[in-house]
């Protein structure tokens, strides 16, 4: 994370984005959005906003989008806050891409569930495939990031790729989802395991198990001794 | 509305600091429990002028009731029945643990650190820390940030106590430094790196607990145990600030301030603090007389014999420069009177307001007492650079929710304000918002500033004073919300001692003296006194000196004891923190053997006679503290404002000799207020 930075501020960057402002559509969802907080909080609203700005952005680049600094300015202006407090939302999160990324932006999950569940291969396939941690691919196409927990323990490992989740992976069903991606088609999302719906258990339950079809206290089982 | 629990709601809770029962303020924490009861308590992100963030964890405590885990004392509210513990052995484990966790990532770099020696991390691990260090892996390292000028940066030593941030969003109101990143990556930064540009930038450093903001002109220049400090008051506003000279062998080196709620509390604007420098440029050392056009080196007898002679042919007149003491005024008036002479003046500028009522030119309201004020309009100041710790104490009016509303050209208060425009004339024709606003309020106040002073703006705004009943009771205090605000240290003591003529400097100017005292008087315009003898005493060569004829070296502020009297009318004494270069003598010194040159006498050989016949004749001037000028005099109804109001001071860092001769304040204004990109010199 240390190498994550704001893209720098040049002339170049000042006239491509520095005469940002809202599509019509994204225009009237500002309006929705500012008008959720009460009267006097509206810089409550600045991180839906910069998503919609980092979303706004990915169209127009065609990529998962960024937050260059005229953007955020411009998100600053609009909320009438100062901008550093603006930057400090977008540094803080990791969901906003202070710097250009690619057409996909994949984010293997590297905490410990997934882990434990090879996620290292994961990161390895990805790696097979040219892409390089905290770097955009020469076509443009990916970036690659490795991510804290997202929540997917149940289906570890997982990677993140623009919206969507893909779970339950190997190189191989990677691979499969990538280069569905590739093609421009929009793989199954969630788990890629073709046993599983969700996050059920493979085969059977293993824990629990006296509880699946009738309710059983377990209580008077457990041992007081230490094991 | 009163309640039936408003006796319980009201009584103080009783708290049990290790086993000492006490009685804390309602409200208070559990931090101030402690202190109250006399515990030191360590502390980095807690700090009594900020908002509690409680992030640096090192004030644990352990309290009960509660969960049995060491309690952050300075965000956890003190109430009744506490039973507080500091020294137990959780407690002491626990800051032992706080100090480790803080210790791991900053480096062991002290013996080249400028905190080193006056440092909160080094003090408190001694007190509170290990003996030794568990941690091998490597240490977190991060960039250095630019902040400007002033304030130079080793972020690795940074440990995220956020007072930074707080202090420029609390009490600065310029929203420009914030923490980047999160967790262990967290950076504290200007946006962009930009220069921090506002006049209270560098309170950050003393804020600053660790080394990670310093000094950038005292880079590397002392270690504080080599520091004669001496306690004085400030001269580069009217304020009146109070502050801590550091000298080593005859040089400042630096200054910083000391705590007066009523004053400056614990706030120095960069130019207090930095303008020093100017202390050792640009300096008058020796004597020097103007021969065919051209200032010579001279001898003090020449100097003396030259005057004594020009005053036999006609009068003598004085003006007193913006830094001065009441010791050297007074011992001006004295040798002028002596000479048979009262043309004394010291608004340089030709400001001839009556000041002939002292309430009425007078901060009435006194600074601690504006921050109370619910409705101020401010007549031709702008605040942030002619006094911008007051504009501290405004902002904190305004979040209290005070309306203010100034006349004058648009400047960036910080705050909420209404500006009503450019022309002095609107004061007779206010909108009825202001008006009513004004009206309305519980305590009204009136600012008039130099800018004000000059579009004749004094007379209507005493009498809008009167219509708005600002002299009034306001919860059984007396409240008197006429304001004045003068930008120069010595204009209230100069006021006092008679240096105002009624028609001002163009009295001077008429009686057309043969010899005119100047007494570090840099922002007049001497080209109306061709005739006269110039003499110049004072300490640096600026506007004075090139115009002067003679030039008699004198001291700085720094380096005479005397008394000063702000804006608000507050005396106070400073002493002499070092000895003037050279040949440069004290003012009053030159003065008394000026006397003997004249062949007057003047009434006084030492520094002590010089006090005690002053505040015989002054008595205002002997005690430290407000001073009180009795009622409001009536307003002259003829007068009128009038004219776009024009703010005198135009270049914040740079207002009098001394900071006009300081390399820091020089930079300042290039860089802040001209944009000038200056290259960093090399380290």
């Amino acid at each position: 994370m240390a190498e994550r930075a704001p893209h720098p501020d040049t002339p170049e960057l000042r006239a491509r984005w520095g005469s940002f402002a809202w599509t019509g559509s994204n225009a009237e969802k500002v309006r929705e959005i500012i008008g959720r907080y009460p009267e006097g909080r509206q810089r409550s609203a600045v991180m839906p906003l910069l998503d919609l700005a980092q979303r706004q952005v990915g169209e127009e680049t065609q990529t998962q989008g960024w937050l260059p600094i005229p953007v955020m300015e411009y998100v600053a202006a609009q909320l009438d806050m100062p901008i550093i407090r603006v930057l400090e939302v977008a540094t803080f999160y990791m969901m906003y891409n202070i710097a250009p990324v690619g057409r996909y932006h994949v984010q293997v999950c590297g905490t410990t569930p997934c882990m434990l569940r090879r996620s290292d291969d994961i990161m390895d396939a990805c790696k097979a495939r040219g892409m390089k941690k905290g770097h955009t691919t020469p076509d443009g196409m990916w970036t690659l990031s490795e991510v804290e927990c997202m929540g997917n323990c149940a289906s570890a490992p997982m990677v993140q790729i623009n919206d969507a989740n893909y779970e339950d992976l190997t190189p191989a069903r990677l691979d499969a989802v990538l280069d569905a991606l590739a093609l421009g088609e929009s793989p199954k999302e969630g788990t890629q395991d073709p046993a599983r719906h969700t996050v059920e258990p493979v085969g059977e339950p293993t824990n629990l198990a006296a509880m699946m079809h009738a309710n059983h206290d377990y209580r008077s089982e457990w041992s007081t001794e230490p094991a | 509305m009163v309640s039936v629990d408003a006796q319980t709601e009201t009584e103080m809770p009783t708290v049990t600091v290790d086993g000492t029962e006490i009685e804390v303020p309602d409200g208070a924490t559990v931090l101030q429990a402690c202190e109250l009861a006399g515990k030191e308590i360590p502390r980095f992100c807690y700090h009594e002028r900020l908002s509690i963030a409680g992030n640096c964890r090192m004030c644990l405590v352990e309290v009960k009731p509660g969960p049995p885990k060491p309690q952050a004392s300075c965000a956890l509210p003190a109430t009744h029945g506490q039973e507080i513990r500091t020294d137990s052995e959780m407690v002491k484990k626990a800051r032992e643990g706080v100090m480790e966790f803080l210790l791991i990532n900053h480096p062991l770099d002290c013996p080249i650190c400028d905190q080193g020696g006056e440092c909160d991390l080094q003090d408190q691990s001694v007190a509170y820390g290990r003996g030794g260090s568990r941690y091998h892996e490597n240490k977190r390292a991060v960039t250095e940030k630019y902040m400007g000028p002033l304030i130079k940066t080793i972020m690795t030593r940074c440990i995220h106590c956020t007072r930074c941030v707080r202090f420029s969003e609390e009490v600065a109101g310029v929203d420009e430094i914030g923490a980047l990143y999160r967790g262990e990556d967290m950076q504290i930064t200007t946006y962009l790196e930009h220069a921090t540009k506002h006049e209270l930038s560098a309170n950050v450093i003393d804020l600053c607990p660790v080394g990670a903001l310093t000094s950038r002109p005292y880079a590397y220049e002392a270690r504080p145990w080599e520091l004669k400090k001496t306690l004085g008051i400030d001269v580069s506003d009217a304020m009146g600030s109070n502050i801590r000279i550091d000298v080593r062998g005859r040089e400042v080196l630096r200054v910083l301030p000391r705590n007066n709620d009523d004053v400056n509390e614990e706030w120095l604007s960069d130019k207090a603090r930095w303008q020093v420098d100017g202390l050792t440029r640009r300096r008058l050392d020796r004597v020097w007389i103007r021969r065919d056009g051209k200032l010579q080196p001279a001898a003090w007898d020449q100097a003396f014999g030259m005057i004594a002679s020009a005053a036999k042919g006609g009068s003598v007149a004085a003006m007193a420069g913006d830094l001065l003491d009441c010791e050297t005024m007074f011992a001006a008036r004295r040798l002028v009177n002596a000479a048979g002479s009262q043309l004394l003046e010291s608004r340089q500028t030709g400001m001839s307001y009556p000041a002939g009522n002292l309430a009425a030119v007078n901060f009435n309201s006194t600074f601690a007492g504006i921050e109370t004020a619910d409705a101020v309009l401010i007549v031709g100041s702008h605040v942030r650079w002619e006094a911008p710790l007051l504009n501290v104490r405004l902002r904190k009016a305004a979040k209290r929710g005070a309306k203010i509303f100034i006349v004058g050209p648009h400047w960036e208060p910080t705050y909420r304000a209404e500006f009503l425009g450019e022309d002095a004339s609107v004061l007779h024709d206010l909108p009825d918002h202001v008006a009513a606003a004004m009206q309305g309020a519980a305590r009204p106040a009136i600012i008039v500033g130099a800018g004000g002073l000059v579009a004749g703006a004094h007379g209507p705004a005493l009498a809008l004073a009167h219509a708005w009943n600002v002299v009034r009771d306001a919860d059984g205090v007396r409240w008197n919300g006429f304001n004045v605000l003068h930008m120069a240290a010595a204009r209230m003591g100069a006021l006092m001692l008679g240096f105002a003529r009624p028609r001002g400097l163009a009295e001077l100017v008429q009686a057309a003296p043969a010899v005119l005292l100047s007494l570090g008087a840099d922002e007049m315009d001497y080209a109306p006194f061709a005739g006269s003898l110039k003499v110049y005493i004072g300490h640096h060569g600026d506007k004075g000196a090139t115009a002067a004829d003679i030039i008699l070296p004198a001291s700085a502020y720094t380096e005479k004891a005397g008394t000063y009297v702000s804006t608000e009318g507050r005396v106070q004494f400073a002493d002499k923190a070092a000895f003037a270069p050279g040949d440069a003598r004290e003012d009053w010194t030159i003065l008394r053997a000026l006397a003997d040159a004249l062949g007057v006498s003047i009434g006084f050989d030492s520094f002590d006679q010089l006090r005690t016949a002053m505040v015989a004749e002054v008595p205002a001037l002997g005690a430290e503290g407000l001073i009180d000028f009795g009622p409001l005099p009536a307003a002259e109804s003829a007068e009128r404002a009038g004219g776009p109001i024009a703010y005198p001071v135009k270049d914040f860092y740079l207002t009098n000799p001394i900071a006009r001769a300081s390399a820091t304040m020089q930079r300042c204004s290039a860089e802040l207020l001209h944009g000038e990109e200056l290259a960093e010199a090399a380290e």
